[in-house]
C-alpha cells in the first residue's frame, strides 16, 4: 500500500538572555559544573521564581515572526514529574494558555512554497544535565542549564516528508537567528528538534498512531530519524501489525530509533497554575512596541534584495542566508559598492576566508566600508582583480585599509604606457624566439610574452594596457 | 464523586513517589475517603460561569530585568547535598528511561 | 544577673524604651531571655535551635553601636525568634521535619534580613507542625510543644512554638506563617496576639512553602503596640517575590490610640452557630461590647460560603503542597535513605522515611486531586468556590470596616486528643481558613480566660491591605477591655 507520512515538529530553543529565566544566574554554556547555580535554580526550600522580562519579550518577538496570535492573557503552570534533571521536581511551563499560538511558517521545498501551521509557542525552563561518565558508576547532576529560558515551538502535523521537516527546521532556525534570540546550536543543545511521525494510507484523512523521536543532535539526524521511522511504521503496517504510541530515542551511530520504556503514569503531569508567578498580560501597545523592533525577516528580505539589486535568486538566497551576511552586504552597498561586484566578492573570496578561518562575518576584521573601498580600487583600475585577491587576504589578516595597504606594499597597477612599452621591448629583445614564432603565425606564443611582462612588472602591469602595447609592438616589424 | 479505591491509592503513591506498606495504604484509603467525602459538599454549589480564582491579588506582569546578579560558590551549592564528588550532585546511576 | 530578671516579661516597645534610656543593655535583655528559656523551655519545648552565643554576640555588637550614638534601627536589641520554616544563614532550617534535619540554608529570607537590618537580636528557631501542616504542633518530627497555660494541652499550630515562646516570655516577638490559621489559632490558644497580614503584604521569599497561594508570614506579639512596631519592619514589596504587592506601607504606629466611633463591625451570622462553644461565644460577645461602648457600630453580616471553606482549603492547600514538597528528594539537600540503589528508590525510600504521616497524607490528597481526570472535579471546583468566598468578603466589607469572629470554636485541646482524627483536626481551622482563601488580613487578640484558665481569642478580619484599621480596632479593645490577661502560670 502507498502511505503518506504525517509529521509534526516540537522544537525547544534556548533563548540567549543574559540571565536565567527565573533567577539572576548567568545564562552561559560550558561553565564548570554547578557554578552557575543559586538557591532559586537549585530549588532550595523557600525560594521563589521571578520571570525574566527579556524572555517574555524574545518569546513575543518569535511569536510575531511566526505570525502567531499573542495571548492577551497567559500564565505559567507547574508540570509535575520526578527526574534527577529537575531541581523542584516540577517544571515551570505553560499549559493551556501559551504566550503565542496559531501562527505559521512558509517553507520552500522543490520550488514550491508550503505553509506549516504553528500550533503554539510557550515559555518554560530548561532542565539540568545528567552525566553518566563519572567512573563511579553513579550519575552526576549539573544544574548550570537548569533554569535556562526555553521556548517550545510546536507545529500542527503539516509536514509530509523528511525533506520538508528539514526545510522547516532550516527556515525556523534562520528566523530565530535573524531575531538574534538564540545560538541555535544543535550540538550544544540550544536547539532541540523532536519530530513526531505517523503514516496513513494515501488519501486517508485519519491520522495514524504516532511515535515521537528524541535525542537528535543535527538537522541531518532529524531527516534520517524521520526516514527511519517512516520505514519502520510501513514495515509494521505491511506486516499487519499496529504502531505503538511511544517515545523513541535516536541512536546516531547505529542510525536507528530505540523505544524508551515509560510507565503510563509518567505522563500524568498534574498541571496547575503556578501560584508563585502572576499572569502575563500583553496589551496591544506592548505587542506593537515589540513588533517595531523586529528586523526584516529572511523571506521578504531575500525578495527585496533580489529585486532591488538585480541579483539572481541563488545569489539573493546566499546573501540573505544569515542576517549578519545580509547586513554586511547592504552596508557594503551603502558605502558605494556596485551590487553585483559586492555580491561576487562576498560570496566568493570573502566567504572562503571566513570559512577557512571559521570566523563569523560579524567578528571579522574587514568592515563593509573597506570592502567597498577595495572594490572601488578595482573599478578605477588602481589595482587588478588578481592583486585584489591578495589584498583582501591581507585586509582580512590585518584589518588595515585597502588604500593604505596598496601604498605600503606598492601594489598600484602600472598604467604608464611609456614605462610598460620600455619593459615590453626589453622582454621582446631577450626572447627573440617567441617573437619570431608569433610573427610567423604561431599566435599562442603571445601568452608566454605576456607572462614574461607581468613577471617583470611583478604582476602590477595593467593587463589591458600590456596586451594593447604588446600587440602594437608585435605588429611592428 | 466515585469512591477512592485501593488502586487509586497505589497509583497516587506512585505519582508522589511514596512507598506505602499495606497498613498505610488501608489507613490512607480510609482517611482520604473520609476527607474526599467531606469535600464533596462543594458539589452542592452551582459554580457554572464562576471564574476560578488563581490569585487573590489582582496583579500581573511582575518581572525581573535581565541582569546577572551572580551565583553561589560551588561549595555552598553542594554543601547540603547527601552525596557529591565536589563538582556534581551524585545520584544512583540513571537508567535509560525517562 | 538579678537586675535582668524582669526584662523578659516586658513588651518589645518597653524594652526599646529601656534600651534607649540607658536603663539596660541589649546584652542584658538577651541574657534575660536566654535565662528565661533555660528556666521554662524544658516544659514548653518551643525551641528547636537556640542561638545562645550568636544572640549575645549580636547584642554586644548592638550595644557598641548604641554607645557610639548610632541608631541600629526600630527593633534594636529586641529578642525575636523564628518558626523553623524561615530560611536563615545562621543555624539550621528544618521545618521540624526529618527530611530537612540539619539543613543549613545558603541564603537568608527577605523578612529575616529586614529583622536583622532593623537591629533585632535573633534567638533561634521554633517548633512547628512538620512543614506547617497541622493545628497542634504535634506533627513536629522533633518534639511536641506544650501550652504554657496548661502543660497538658497543645499550643495550637502550626506555629505552636512561636505562639508558646511569646506567651511564655521566651521571645519578645516571634514570627510564624499562616496558611489556614497557623498564626491566629495558636495565638488564641496561647493568649498572645497573632496576625496574618494580607496575602502579598509580607514577602514570602525564604519561607519554606506549604501552600503558595495561601501562605503568609506574620508576627506574634505581647501587645498591639508591638504588633505595629514589627509590622512596620516586615511589610512591603520585595523584588524577589512576584506575589508581594507594590503598595505603600503606612506607619502602623499611627493607628494606635485612635477612636473607633466611626468604625462599623460586622458579625458574620454563619460563624455564630451551635458549633461554637458557649464560653468562647460569651468572651467574644463581651469583647464586641467593649468596642460598642467605645462608639463602634455593630451589625450582622453574612459570609454565605463559610461552610465550604474547609473543603476548599483541603483541596487547594494539599494540591499546592504536593508540588512544593516534591523537591525534598534527597539529591541536593536533606535526608537520603542509605539503602537507595536506584533513583526511584532514592525518591521513594527517602520521602517515605523523611516525611511524617500528616505530610504524606496531604501529599497523597493533593496528588490525587490534581491527577488525570480529577482536576476539574476537585481543584477547579475549589478555585471557583474560592472566588465565591472572596466575593462574600468583598460584599460584607461594603457594609462594615472589620469583621469580628471567635478565632477558634473551643479553647486549647489536650495533647493526643485529636491526633488520630485528621478531619476533626482540620475542622479546627473553621474560623480562620477563609481569611487565607480570600487573602484578607486577620488578627487574633486575647479576650479573656475560660473558667478553666485557658485563653480565648477574638479574630478581627479587615479589608485587603487595611491592616491599619485592624490594628486601630485591636488597640482600642486592648486599651479598654478593663482586665489584664495576665501571664501563664509557669512559675
Amino acid at each position: 500500500m502507498e502511505y503518506e507520512p504525517v509529521i509534526g515538529m516540537e522544537v525547544h530553543v534556548e533563548i540567549s538572555t543574559k540571565s536565567k529565566v527565573f533567577c539572576g544566574c548567568a545564562n552561559e554554556f560550558d561553565a564548570p559544573p554547578n557554578t552557575h547555580v543559586c538557591p532559586i535554580c537549585l530549588g532550595m526550600p523557600g525560594v521563589l521564581p521571578m520571570l525574566n522580562r527579556a524572555m517574555v519579550e524574545a518569546s513575543i518577538a518569535v511569536g510575531l515572526a511566526l505570525d502567531c496570535t499573542i495571548s492577551r492573557w497567559s500564565k505559567m503552570d507547574r508540570k509535575n514529574y520526578f527526574y534527577p534533571d529537575q531541581s523542584k521536581n516540577y517544571q515551570i511551563s505553560q499549559y493551556d494558555l501559551p504566550l503565542c499560538h496559531d501562527g505559521h511558517l512558509d517553507i520552500e521545498v522543490g520550488g514550491e512554497t508550503r505553509r506549516i501551521r504553528i500550533r503554539r509557542a510557550h515559555m518554560e525552563e530548561d532542565t539540568a544535565r545528567n552525566v553518566h561518565t563519572l567512573g563511579s558508576g553513579e550519575s552526576g547532576v549539573d544544574f548550570n542549564r537548569c533554569g535556562v529560558p526555553l521556548l517550545e515551538i510546536v507545529t500542527e502535523p503539516d509536514l509530509h516528508s523528511a525533506e520538508e521537516a528539514h526545510a522547516y527546521l532550516t527556515a525556523l532556525k534562520q528566523i530565530l537567528e535573524y531575531l538574534d534570540v538564540s545560538d541555535c546550536n544543535m550540538e550544544e543543545g540550544s536547539l532541540r528538534a523532536e519530530p513526531n511521525i505517523s503514516i496513513r494510507p494515501k488519501g486517508s484523512e485519519e491520522l495514524g498512531t504516532k511515535s515521537e523521536v528524541k535525542n537528535i543532535a543535527s538537522f541531518s539526524g532529524v531527516q534520517k530519524a524521520i526516514e527511519f521511522e517512516i520505514r519502520r511504521h510501513k514495515k509494521i503496517l505491511d506486516e499487519g501489525g499496529a504502531v505503538q504510541q511511544e517515545t523513541r530515542g535516536w541512536d546516531a551511530d547505529k542510525g536507528l530509533t530505540i523505544g524508551q520504556r515509560l510507565k503510563e503514569s509518567a505522563h500524568d503531569y498534574r498541571y496547575f497554575p503556578e501560584p508563585d508567578l502572576v499572569p502575563i498580560v500583553v496589551d496591544q501597545a506592548w505587542e506593537d512596541t515589540i513588533r517595531e523592533t523586529l528586523p526584516e525577516l529572511p523571506l521578504p528580505r531575500r525578495a527585496r534584495i533580489r529585486e532591488a539589486y538585480a541579483l539572481s535568486e541563488f545569489d539573493a538566497g546566499v546573501i540573505t542566508a544569515t542576517k549578519p551576511m545580509a547586513d554586511f552586504y547592504e552596508a557594503t552597498l551603502s558605502a558605494g559598492a556596485p551590487p553585483k561586484q559586492a555580491a561576487n566578492w562576498l560570496m566568493g573570496d570573502f566567504q572562503a576566508l571566513l570559512s577557512d578561518s571559521k570566523t563569523e562575518i560579524q567578528e571579522n576584521k574587514i568592515s563593509p566600508e573597506q570592502l567597498a573601498e577595495m572594490i572601488a580600487l578595482i573599478e578605477d583600475a588602481t589595482i587588478s582583480g588578481k592583486i585584489a585577491k591578495d589584498l583582501l587576504a591581507e585586509m582580512f589578516d590585518t584589518g588595515k585599509d585597502p588604500k593604505a595597504l596598496v601604498e605600503e606594499k606598492g601594489l598600484v597597477q602600472i598604467s604608464d604606457a611609456g614605462e610598460l612599452e620600455a619593459m615590453i621591448r626589453e622582454v621582446m629583445e631577450s626572447h627573440p624566439g617567441p617573437v619570431a614564432d608569433f610573427r610567423s603565425g604561431k599566435h599562442k606564443a603571445k601568452g608566454f610574452l605576456v607572462g614574461q611582462v607581468m613577471k617583470l612588472t611583478k604582476g602590477k602591469g595593467n593587463p589591458q594596457l600590456v596586451n594593447k602595447i604588446l600587440d602594437e609592438e608585435l605588429e611592428k616589424t | 464523586m466515585a469512591r477512592i479505591t485501593l488502586e487509586d491509592v497505589e497509583y497516587v503513591a506512585g505519582l508522589a513517589q511514596l512507598t506505602l506498606d499495606d497498613q498505610a495504604k488501608q489507613r490512607l484509603l480510609k482517611e482520604m475517603g473520609e476527607i474526599l467525602a467531606y469535600v464533596d459538599k462543594l458539589n452542592e454549589l452551582d459554580t457554572d460561569g464562576i471564574e476560578p480564582m488563581m490569585h487573590v491579588l489582582d496583579i500581573s506582569n511582575v518581572f525581573r530585568e535581565d541582569v546577572v546578579t551572580g551565583s553561589l560558590d560551588r561549595d555552598a551549592a553542594l554543601r547540603n547535598a547527601p552525596k557529591t564528588d565536589g563538582e556534581y550532585f551524585l545520584v544512583p546511576r540513571i537508567l535509560d528511561t525517562e | 544577673m538579678t537586675m535582668t530578671l524582669d526584662l523578659h516579661s516586658r513588651t518589645a516597645h518597653e524594652l526599646r524604651d529601656a534600651l534607649r534610656s540607658g536603663e539596660t543593655t541589649a546584652v542584658e535583655i538577651a541574657q534575660s531571655y536566654l535565662d528565661r528559656i533555660a528556666d521554662v523551655d524544658s516544659r514548653v519545648m518551643a525551641y528547636l535551635d537556640l542561638w545562645e552565643e550568636y544572640a549575645l554576640e549580636e547584642a554586644g555588637a548592638l550595644d557598641e553601636r548604641l554607645a557610639k550614638g548610632e541608631d541600629p534601627g526600630p527593633l534594636a536589641g529586641i529578642p525575636i525568634a523564628l518558626k523553623d520554616n524561615f530560611c536563615t544563614t545562621h543555624g539550621t532550617t528544618g521545618c521540624a521535619s526529618r527530611i530537612l534535619r540539619n539543613f543549613e540554608s545558603p541564603y537568608e529570607g527577605t523578612v529575616v534580613t529586614r529583622l536583622k537590618d532593623a537591629g533585632a537580636v535573633l534567638l533561634g528557631k521554633l517548633n512547628m507542625d512538620e512543614f506547617a501542616m497541622g493545628s497542634s504542633t504535634e506533627n513536629s518530627s522533633v518534639q511536641p510543644t506544650h501550652n504554657p497555660w496548661d502543660i497538658d494541652r497543645v499550643p495550637g499550630g502550626s506555629s505552636g512554638g512561636a505562639a508558646a515562646s511569646v506567651a511564655a516570655d521566651e521571645a519578645a516577638i516571634a514570627l510564624g506563617s499562616d496558611t489556614g490559621g497557623s498564626i491566629r489559632q495558636p495565638a488564641a490558644f496561647c493568649g498572645c496576639i497573632g496576625m496574618k497580614p494580607t496575602y502579598g503584604r509580607v514577602s514570602r521569599y525564604g519561607l519554606v512553602a506549604f501552600a503558595s497561594s495561601l501562605d503568609q508570614i506574620g508576627p506574634f506579639t505581647k501587645d498591639v503596640e508591638d504588633l505595629a512596631l514589627i509590622m512596620n519592619v516586615i511589610c512591603g514589596r520585595d523584588p524577589l517575590d512576584a506575589t508581594s504587592a507594590d503598595l505603600p506601607v503606612p506607619d502602623y504606629s499611627e493607628s494606635l490610640g485612635r477612636e473607633v466611633s466611626d468604625i462599623t463591625i460586622g458579625l458574620p451570622k454563619e460563624f455564630y452557630t451551635d458549633a461554637l462553644n458557649d464560653e468562647m461565644r460569651a468572651k467574644v460577645d463581651a469583647a464586641v461590647a467593649v468596642l460598642k461602648e467605645q462608639g463602634a457600630r455593630v451589625i450582622e453580616v453574612s459570609l454565605p460560603h463559610t461552610d465550604y471553606g474547609i473543603a476548599v482549603y483541603y483541596i487547594i492547600a494539599p494540591a499546592e503542597a504536593s508540588a512544593n514538597l516534591a523537591r525534598f528528594d534527597g539529591v541536593r539537600y536533606g535526608f537520603r535513605h542509605p539503602d537507595a540503589k536506584t533513583v526511584e528508590d532514592l525518591y521513594k525510600l527517602s520521602k517515605s522515611e523523611g516525611f511524617g504521616r500528616e505530610v504524606q497524607r496531604r501529599i497523597m490528597l493533593g496528588t490525587y486531586v490534581l491527577s488525570s481526570g480529577y482536576y476539574d472535579a476537585y481543584y477547579l471546583k475549589a478555585q471557583k468556590v474560592r472566588a465565591l468566598i472572596r466575593q462574600d468578603f468583598d460584599r460584607a466589607f461594603e457594609q462594615c470596616d472589620v469583621i469580628i469572629t471567635p478565632t477558634t470554636p473551643t479553647a486549647a485541646f489536650k495533647l493526643n486528643e485529636k491526633i488520630d482524627d485528621p478531619l476533626q483536626m482540620y475542622l479546627n481551622d473553621v474560623y480562620t481558613n477563609s481569611a487565607n482563601l480570600a487573602g484578607v488580613p486577620g488578627v487574633s487578640i486575647p479576650c479573656g480566660l475560660t473558667d478553666t484558665g485557658l485563653p480565648a481569642g477574638m479574630q478581627i478580619i479587615g479589608k485587603p491591605f487595611d491592616e491599619e484599621t485592624i490594628i486601630r480596632v485591636a488597640h482600642a479593645y486592648e486599651r479598654n477591655r478593663g482586665f489584664d490577661p495576665g501571664k501563664p502560670p509557669l512559675e
